[in-house]
């Protein structure tokens, strides 16, 4: 168990610039989630903290102890592998003892964790199995135990679920949480799935082309996210973005399709006209009469909620998310509580607050 | 795969036609000749042959040359296949790594298997000749004997060195592709686990490569038996003496050279049951053996 430091971290493929200068500090049993679509730099973040990869510039620090220039096996950490990576010409047993045999661990040790990791995660059948006989879940396990007997100060999980069937993902999902929570383990978790980024992390990291672009608690970010790239990214599905213009001393806004909204928590500062970008996510709209009439293209009925997808008369595209069913009319008047905007400039997407 | 099911019978046949006539007249025929001859015993001339049932296998088999020629081939062989796998496993796992031109390296390191064994015979003589060849003269003249003509040892890891040297290119092949088939993130693995480079090799490369080592094994083994007797006719011939005589040598020598047909057949039948075992050992071997 230790805390982890990340301080300017750079990495550069010749001219290509993978991360511009990362920064994060990971408490002592913290679980942080590294999200982002694919091509963000998440994985190579976390490839350059096991040590597979070297750092262009800036500092790692585990438990203190600068990191940086030294081997995998030095940085006492363990990783969990997108397609497993268990030895497959060894047994399960085998597999998770490797680590220990090569620090030299006494026998009567190496047995002692193996039993209690492979208790711990339920698979103490499967001892003597080799890998190819095992199913994906039951791999995720074994690699989860190989970690888990080394002991180390960090884990790293480098999607570790997205090869599991959606079902079994959910499962495993809250089993390594629980785990982690157990064992106290301060733990980098890489993915590129938002559900698992929120349940699974003390705090995210929303990684947008080599930028960390929001480290925050899940909730906050839901709440308060930093920039439109963030706003679009978390939340399913996706916040609706309406191009404006500051209105009334920065008191509201000037939507270009039609209302103008006055800001429920304060003014913004910006002249007259500033461009703005207005977010609301789908289940914050309301249908109300006198709002703006949206002619629906689809509408899809989910049981508990509708979703709704259509066209302002701004030829912006809109989706409205519903509990409970929709009425049937092909066009229907939506409205904006005020109390539920985001405020971004419209320029920089930089989020605006009073 | 798709299967394809044929109307009839006429069709299938027709396409199988020009295999199995080209296994008939090349493999099969001679193959019943070389039986049947071997249980002949013939004048020289051809004139008269009288049927001798098992004895030229009796009386091969008792032949001190054969036994003499038999141990040749055990050692020859097992060098041969210890020296081409050794050195191809060694080049490969250079070339694995990213290196600077690494396809000009690997492109090189499989040109010598387009090299006639008697070219690369010549090519050896050239180097190792006592009195014109490169190697050789400067052996001498920093005082080592050096003359495969006269030493049988020597001669013996000449013909060794310069057949592993052909079959190193297609080892070469193999354990590369068998390399770059581990995945990555297995040796990652093994990298945070703590096993440092030569670890890795022991423990995880070596295992994951056993299959396509084993089929290398046969496959030199079955090379180092039939397909070096160009190596052998040009650099050695079999001397000095007998010391460098295998036993296809052996069977080429008995039949072409002394005309004893009988004996030779005799001797290639046995040749043709032991490559015979060797190749039902690694069809076994492969349907057993676990595919990782």
């Amino acid at each position: 168990m230790a805390s982890l430091e990340v301080t300017g971290l750079t990495k550069s493929f010749g001219p290509t610039h993978v991360l511009h200068g990362i920064d994060l500090a990971v408490e002592d049993g913290e679980m942080i989630v590294i999200v982002g679509a694919s091509g963000c730099g998440k994985s190579t973040l976390l490839r350059i903290v096991a040590g597979l990869e070297t750092a262009t510039s800036g500092s790692i620090r585990i438990a203190g102890r600068e990191v940086a220039a030294l081997e995998p096996a030095e940085r006492d950490i363990a990783m969990v592998f997108q397609n497993y990576a268990l030895y497959p010409h060894m047994t399960v047993e085998q597999n998770m003892a490797y680590g220990l045999r090569i620090r030299g661990l006494p026998k009567a040790e190496i047995a002692r964790r193996v039993a209690e990791a492979a208790g711990l995660l339920g698979i103490e059948a499967l001892l003597a199995r080799r890998p190819r006989q095992l199913s994906g879940g039951q791999r995720q396990r074994v690699a989860m135990g190989r970690a888990i007997v080394r002991e180390p100060k960090l884990f790293l999980f480098d999607e570790p679920l997205s090869n599991l069937d959606a079902k079994l993902r959910v499962q495993m999902r809250a089993e390594i949480r629980r785990l982690q929570r157990r064992l106290g383990v301060t733990s980098l978790f890489v993915t590129h799935d938002q559900t698992e980024a929120m349940t699974l992390g003390d705090r995210l990291v929303v990684m947008h082309a080599g930028h960390a672009a929001q480290i925050a608690t899940p909730m906050e970010i839901w709440a308060r996210p930093a920039d439109t790239y963030v706003a679009g990214f978390i939340g399913s599905p996706a916040m609706n973005f309406l191009a404006g213009t500051l209105t009334e001393g920065g008191h509201a806004v000037a939507l270009k399709a039609g209302p103008t909204l006055r800001f429920a928590d304060g003014p913004r500062t910006g002249g007259e006209g500033r461009p703005l970008t207005i977010g609301i996510r789908p289940e914050h709209m309301d249908l109300a009469e006198g709002g703006i009439p949206m002619p629906l293209d689809l509408v899809e009925p989910l049981g508990s909620e509708t979703v709704l997808h259509g066209r302002l008369p701004s030829g912006e595209a809109l989706v409205v998310k519903l509990a409970g069913p929709a009425p049937d009319a092909p066009s229907l008047p939506v409205a904006f509580p005020a109390s539920a905007l985001h405020v971004f400039d419209g320029e920089t997407g930089k989020r605006l607050d009073p | 795969m798709r299967k394809t099911t044929f109307k009839g019978t006429a069709l299938p046949l027709l396409l199988l036609t020009p295999q199995l006539v080209i296994t008939a007249i090349f493999f099969l025929w001679p193959a019943g000749a070389a039986i049947w001859q071997s249980l002949l015993q013939e004048d020289p001339w051809g004139m008269s042959s009288q049927f001798v049932g098992l004895r030229n296998f009796t009386e091969v088999l008792a032949e001190p040359e054969w036994r003499g020629a038999a141990w040749n081939t055990l050692i020859f062989s097992t060098s041969v296949a210890v020296l081409a796998m050794g050195t191809a496993l060694f080049l490969a796992v250079q070339a694995d790594k990213s290196i600077r031109g690494a396809n000009i390296y690997r492109t090189l390191l499989i040109w010598p298997y387009a090299v006639a064994p008697a070219v690369a015979a010549v090519l050896w003589l050239f180097l190792f000749h006592p009195s014109i060849g490169l190697v050789g003269r400067a052996l001498n003249e920093a005082g080592i004997a050096w003359d495969y003509k006269l030493n049988g040892n020597q001669a013996m890891l000449l013909i060794i060195v310069a057949a592993a040297w052909k079959q190193v290119s297609y080892n070469f092949i193999f354990f590369l592709a068998g390399l770059q088939s581990i995945p990555r993130a297995v040796l990652e693995a093994a990298a945070i686990d703590g096993a440092k480079p030569v670890r890795r090799f022991w423990t995880i490369i070596l295992p994951l490569l056993s299959p396509t080592a084993f089929f290398l094994l046969v496959v030199n083994l079955v090379y180092a038996f039939f397909d070096t007797f160009g190596v052998i006719h040009a650099l050695t011939g079999g001397g000095p003496g007998k010391a460098t005589e295998t036993l296809i040598y052996k069977v080429y020598v008995e039949g072409v050279q002394n005309v004893n047909l009988g004996s030779s057949s005799a001797q290639s039948v046995i040749l043709m049951v032991l490559v015979i075992a060797l190749t039902a050992v690694q069809f076994r071997f492969i349907e057993r053996k676990v595919h990782y």
